[in-house]
C-alpha cells in the first residue's frame, strides 16, 4: 500500500517535470505576448500559467480572522482574480490547502483547516471554476508558513493557499 | 523494539506474612483531592547468590523514582536509615523505620539464578502497625531489570491505594524536529518513565499526528500526512511493525480513538469541508455514521462501559463538548463554561471527562464529569493540549507548549493539580498516548 503511494507520487512528479519543460521549450514567443498584453507588470520570465503567474498576477492566497472560515471582502476579491485566471487556463488544476494558526488544539485546527480550504474551493466554483479541477486538503496547524508565535504571523498562517498541482493547455 | 514481555509475576510465591491481623492499615485514599505524600522507606536492594550490587542500585533507583512522580509518596533519603538490611526474609526493627518517620517499608532482594535469569522479591511493611501488607516475587531475563522494577512499584502502589498502578506502561509520541514550516514528525514509544525511547515510524514522506494506544493491544492508530494529500487515519502493530491505512477515503479521516474493547475505531470525517463523527468495525471494516450536522464535530471518546461517546463540536458558536449514546442517539451539550472545550477523553475508570480549554489565551488541561458536574482545572500555560489517561484514571499526561515559540514538552498531572511534572523525553515531544498495563 505505502509502495503503491510512493509510486503514484513519483509519477505525478514526472508528469509535472514533463509540463514545465514543455512551457520551457515555448517560453520565449508566449512570455513576449504576456508582455505586451500587461504592459506595466514586472512579469518578465514568468512563464504563463504558473505558479509564479498565479502568485503575482492573481494571488495565490487568502486570509481568514481566527477561529472563523468566512471569506472577507478582500479573499473574496482575491479569489475573483483567481477565478478569472482559472478560466484563461482551462487545463490548469489546483490543490487549496487550508491552513490554520498555532492559538488551537492539533484536532479541531485540522476540521478548520477542511473549512476554509471548502470556503475557498466553493467560492471559485460559485464563479464559474469546473469543481472537478479543485483538490482541497487540511494541513490544520502543522505547516505554518511563518514560524513566529506572533499576531502577525497567526494572521499570515490562517489561510487558504492555492497550488497549482497540474498544467495543460 | 519487540522485547519480551513476559514476566513471571507470583504473588506471594513465597511465604506470606505470618504477622497479619494487626488494627487499622496504612492506606492511601486517592480518591481524596488533596493527599499528603505518604513517607515510605525504600532501601536499597538487597543483592545475593551472585547478582551484583550494581543491578540491585538500578532496581532500587526506578523504583524510587515511580513512587516519588506518583506524588503518593515521598521517598526518604536513604542516609537516613538506620538499619542495615540483610535478607529480605528477616523481620525489620521496626523500631529503626519509625525513628526517621516511615510509614511504609519496601525491603527488596534480588537473587541470581542458575538458568540466567534474576529473581526479584520483595515485601512491603507498615512500620507503624509491623505488619506485612504484601510481598511478590518475579523471575525474569537479567536485561529486563527495568520492567521488573516497575512491577515492584506497581505492587507497592496497589498495596498502599487498592488500585492498580500504572507504572509498567510505555507511551508512544509524537517526536518533533526541524524547522516549524517543514516540522518531521515521526512516532515513538519509550517506557512511562521516558526509559528506553525508540523510534516506530521514520517519518521521512509523511508527518504522523495524534496517536493512541488499543486498551487491549500492543496497536495504535493515528492519523498521518503523506505528502499533500487529505489525513488519513492508520493502524500500526507495535509487534510486528505492520503499518495499514484504515479504509481509502476522498476526504481527510481524523482524530482516531479506539472504542474500549479494542474492535472499533472512533474517528471524524470530513466530506466537503464538514467534519462528523463515525465509527469503524475493525473486523468488518464497516463504517457507521454517528453526527451528521452541518457543524465541526470531532473528538470522539468512548466511556469504557461502551454506552456512550464524548466529542467537541461548535454547532453552538463555539467548541464545547457534548455526550451522545454510542448508535449517536441523544446528543447533549455538557459544558457550558467561558472558552472553548475541546478534546474530550473518557477516563478508563469511566468517573470523569479530561479535556482542553482556552479561554482568554490561555490553555487548560480539566476535567468534568460525564453529566457535565464538577469540572476543574488541572493545569494552565501558553499551550496544554493532547490529554491521556494512565491506564488506572488517576494520572494524565499532556503535551505543553510553555511560552511563545517554546516546542512542546511532555507532562504529566493527577487529578488534585498539585503534582505536575515533565517527563523526559529525547527533544520535541507531543500527542501522548499511554499503554494499559502490560501483560
Amino acid at each position: 500500500m505505502t509502495g503503491n503511494l510512493v509510486i503514484k507520487l513519483a509519477g505525478a512528479a514526472g508528469a509535472l517535470l514533463l509540463m514545465s519543460a514543455c512551457a520551457t521549450s515555448n517560453g520565449p514567443d508566449v512570455s513576449a505576448d504576456t508582455g505586451s498584453s500587461n504592459a506595466g507588470q514586472q512579469a518578465q520570465g514568468v512563464v504563463p500559467g504558473s505558479q509564479e503567474d498565479l502568485e503575482q498576477n492573481a494571488g495565490h492566497r487568502v486570509f481568514f480572522a481566527y477561529d472563523q472560515y468566512t471569506l472577507t471582502a478582500q479573499a473574496q476579491s482575491t479569489l475573483g482574480r483567481q477565478a478569472a485566471w482559472l478560466k484563461e487556463y482551462p487545463e490548469t488544476k489546483i490543490l487549496v490547502a487550508g491552513n490554520c494558526d498555532e492559538r488551537g488544539t492539533r484536532e479541531y485546527n485540522l476540521a478548520l483547516g477542511a473549512r476554509r480550504a471548502e470556503a475557498a474551493r466553493a467560492y471559485l466554483v460559485s464563479l464559474g471554476v469546473d469543481g472537478s479541477r479543485i483538490t482541497t486538503v487540511s494541513y490544520g496547524k502543522e505547516r505554518p508558513l511563518d514560524p513566529r508565535s506572533t499576531e502577525e504571523a497567526w494572521s499570515l498562517n490562517r489561510n487558504a493557499t492555492t497550488t497549482i498541482t497540474g498544467a495543460g493547455a | 523494539m519487540k522485547k519480551q514481555l513476559t514476566i513471571f509475576l507470583t504473588i506471594l510465591l513465597f511465604a506470606a506474612a505470618p504477622f497479619a491481623g494487626a488494627s487499622a492499615r496504612v492506606q492511601i485514599d486517592i480518591t481524596q483531592g488533596n493527599v499528603e505524600p505518604m513517607p515510605i522507606a525504600v532501601p536499597e536492594f538487597i543483592t545475593a547468590d551472585g547478582a551484583s550490587p550494581e543491578i540491585g542500585r538500578d532496581i532500587t533507583g526506578v523504583v524510587m523514582a515511580d513512587l516519588d512522580r506518583s506524588g503518593l509518596f515521598s521517598v526518604i533519603d536513604q542516609r537516613a536509615y538506620i538499619e542495615n538490611l540483610v535478607n529480605v526474609n528477616t523481620r525489620p526493627k521496626f523500631d529503626d523505620w519509625r525513628l526517621i518517620n516511615a510509614q511504609v517499608l519496601v525491603v527488596g532482594q534480588v537473587n541470581q539464578l542458575t538458568d540466567g535469569r534474576i529473581e526479584v522479591a520483595m515485601r512491603v511493611w507498615d512500620v507503624y502497625s509491623d505488619e506485612q501488607l504484601g510481598a511478590v516475587s518475579f523471575k525474569t531475563p537479567a536485561d529486563n531489570w527495568r520492567r521488573a522494577a516497575h512491577k515492584v512499584a506497581d505492587f507497592v502502589y496497589k498495596a498502599l491505594t487498592g488500585e492498580d498502578g500504572y507504572f509498567d506502561t510505555r507511551v508512544v509520541f509524537v517526536h518533533e524536529t526541524g524547522p516549524k514550516q517543514n516540522r518531521v514528525k515521526r512516532l515513538m514509544i519509550m517506557d512511562q518513565d521516558g526509559a528506553n525511547p525508540a523510534p516506530l515510524t521514520d517519518g521521512l514522506n509523511y508527518q504522523v499526528l495524534t496517536p493512541r494506544f488499543s486498551p487491549t493491544q500492543q496497536q495504535i492508530t493515528y492519523m498521518a500526512f503523506y505528502e499533500d494529500r487529505p489525513g488519513q487515519v492508520f493502524l500500526f502493530n507495535i509487534e510486528t511493525g505492520e503499518q495499514e491505512q484504515l479504509g481509502t477515503f476522498r476526504g481527510m479521516t481524523f482524530a482516531p480513538r479506539f472504542s474500549p474493547d479494542g474492535t472499533q475505531v472512533l474517528m471524524s470525517m470530513e466530506r466537503a469541508g464538514n467534519s462528523d463523527i463515525f465509527k469503524m468495525d475493525l473486523a468488518t471494516r464497516r463504517l457507521t455514521r454517528l453526527t451528521d450536522q452541518p457543524a465541526i464535530d470531532v473528538s470522539p471518546s468512548m466511556s469504557p462501559d461502551g454506552r456512550r461517546i464524548s466529542f467537541t463540536s461548535d454547532r453552538g458558536g463555539t467548541q464545547q463538548i457534548y455526550v451522545m449514546n454510542s448508535d449517536g442517539s441523544d446528543q447533549k451539550r455538557i459544558t457550558f463554561g467561558e472558552g472553548r472545550y475541546q478534546t474530550p477523553v473518557w477516563s478508563p475508570r469511566g468517573d470523569l471527562i479530561a479535556f482542553t480549554r482556552s479561554y482568554q489565551g490561555r490553555f487548560y488541561i480539566g476535567v468534568v464529569r460525564p453529566d457535565g458536574s464538577g469540572e476543574r482545572l488541572l493545569t494552565e500555560s501558553y499551550l496544554d493540549d493532547g490529554p491521556t489517561w494512565a491506564p488506572n484514571g488517576r494520572v494524565l499526561m499532556f503535551y505543553r507548549e510553555t511560552s511563545p515559540g517554546a516546542g512542546p514538552s511532555l507532562w504529566s498531572v493527577d487529578l488534585t493539580g498539585r503534582n505536575l511534572r515533565r517527563v523526559r523525553t529525547p527533544g520535541d515531544a507531543s500527542d501522548p498516548a499511554w499503554s494499559p498495563l502490560l501483560p
